[in-house]
């Protein structure tokens, strides 16, 4: 079988765990959005919110992405699946490779609600010249941050105490995407009269991201996970 | 209840010091160095114009840097090392771990002195430069690398998963400098006042490269070889706890 089609059969696995669960869409989105609720009580000033709007949509997706990777290896561990798997002779490329696609579905539709809840919360404004700016983004920042979620997530399944590890693993080595996403997104949104020509050096940061961090991971996930 | 017979599964009870000659040797010259360092940092050097009697912390400051820095290199290096088959060895993931630790240490340090002269010279405690929000980011994620060391599993895995995590650190540490760069492109260029230096400061400076230098390489000498008597004693706590329950089955 080859490794894309594997990637393809585990990302199809977990999705449908998740359709079928429903606790990314009844317990993480919630929180989500209780987040951006949270922002504008702590920062308490429209102008301010709509001037921090793109840094708090992606800060929220790094938060919300902390329980989401866990709900993910989760679904594995808990009852050795990923030892079977192995066991199974299954390739961790494919695995690696597969899982990332699942999370990064499970990110998007995140990002979506985020980005709604800014427009309708924060009064963000996508100006039109923007949107392709604002869905290059999307996709490129939200391919680098399911790699490094997979990757780490994958180091930090199974074991006890491992869960208070991953935030202090996985946040340092997002904050590029954190910057990179919210200088392109306010390019996007227009931000404190920022162009979208501004935003697009910075997507290609964020796909060299993805790039180093999805051949990383795809070499490297067998090693982690091997227990 | 009987008592237990000991078992003897090998000489576990002698102490084994992790000095050695060349050890001792250089454990003097790090007290020599230091000894200089304090003579010319606080005594003999000059105060500068500016900074006044500040201007002494940076022979702390920079030493630590520069050594934090080749510490983390020390750690990508031989977790390379153990990766690549040929060279694969326990002793490399042990400098390694070694390495990291000291790194981390010198790193807070280099923070801590550094916001301190920050406050003196520039009047705040930090500044949203590239090289310090590096610097901030290197100290965290080593931190996450030694946390990665102590999740348990055998030694192998442990070198193997502690590896793989240093290599990845590699990776990020470019992307965040040059992020974090572009972030804040016009800032602070010259952090370090080499170039102000001059005559005696310069020199205390190197004094203190000097004796932190040799403080490194003692400091990763005596944790490489407890880091290796920890192995050891894991290996052969294992041995004596089979030793005892046989023991026990043979008493029944």
């Amino acid at each position: 079988m080859s490794t894309w089609r594997i990637a393809r059969l585990i990302a199809a696995k977990d999705l449908r765990i998740e359709l079928r669960s429903r606790v990314v869409t009844n317990q993480v989105l919630p929180f989500a959005a209780l987040v951006m609720v949270m922002f504008a009580f702590a920062l308490d000033n429209d102008a301010v919110l709509t001037r921090v709007a793109p840094g708090l949509v992606w800060l929220a997706t790094m938060f919300s992405m902390l329980v989401l990777v866990q709900r993910t290896f989760a679904v594995e561990s808990a009852d050795g699946a990923l030892d079977a798997l192995q066991v199974a002779g299954v390739r961790p490329g494919g695995i690696f490779l597969g899982k990332s696609l699942a999370l990064a579905v499970e990110l998007a539709v995140l990002e979506v609600v985020l980005l709604i809840a800014a427009v309708v919360l924060y009064q963000a404004d996508v100006a039109g010249s923007g949107v392709v700016l604002l869905v290059a983004t999307f996709v490129a920042a939200t391919t680098g941050l399911a790699f490094v979620g997979t990757l780490y997530g994958g180091l930090a399944a199974g074991a006890k105490g491992r869960e208070t590890l991953l935030p202090l693993l996985m946040l340092p080595v997002v904050a590029p995407v954190l910057i990179g996403a919210t200088r392109a997104t306010e390019a996007a949104f227009g931000t404190n009269g920022a162009t979208s020509s501004e935003g697009w050096p910075w997507v290609g940061l964020l796909v060299l991201f993805a790039a180093l961090f999805g051949l990383g991971g795809t070499l490297a996930f067998g090693s982690l996970i091997d227990e | 209840m009987t008592p237990t017979p000991t078992p003897s599964p090998g000489r576990t009870a002698v102490a084994r010091p992790t000095g050695t000659r060349f050890t001792r040797v250089l454990g003097a010259a790090v007290i020599l160095g230091m000894a200089w360092l304090v003579l010319f940092g606080l005594f003999l050097s000059p105060n500068d114009e500016k900074q006044k009697a500040g201007v002494r912390i940076l022979y702390i400051h920079v030493p630590t840097a520069w050594l934090a820095y080749l510490a983390f290199i020390v750690t990508g290096i031989s977790s390379a090392a153990y990766l690549v088959k040929r060279t694969r060895s326990l002793t490399w993931d042990r400098i390694a771990g070694a390495s990291a630790e000291i790194g981390v240490l010198f790193m807070g340090i280099t923070l801590v002195t550094g916001s301190l002269w920050g406050r003196i010279s520039w009047g705040i405690f930090w500044t949203w430069d590239s090289r310090l929000t590096t610097t901030a980011f290197l100290f965290v994620t080593y931190i996450g690398y030694l946390a990665v060391r102590n999740l348990g599993g055998t030694h192998q895995q442990r070198a193997r998963r502690s590896a793989i995590i240093a290599l990845l650190a590699v990776l990020e540490v470019p992307l965040v400098h040059f992020s974090v760069k572009w972030w804040r492109p016009l800032h602070q260029q010259e952090s370090v006042a080499e170039g102000k230096l001059s005559g005696l400061m310069l020199f205390s400076l190197f004094v203190g490269l000097i004796a932190f230098t040799l403080l490194y390489v003692w400091l990763l000498l005596h944790r490489q070889r407890v880091l290796a008597m920890e192995d050891a004693l894991d290996d052969q706590g294992l041995d004596v706890a089979l030793a005892e329950r046989r023991a026990e089955g043979a008493q029944v």
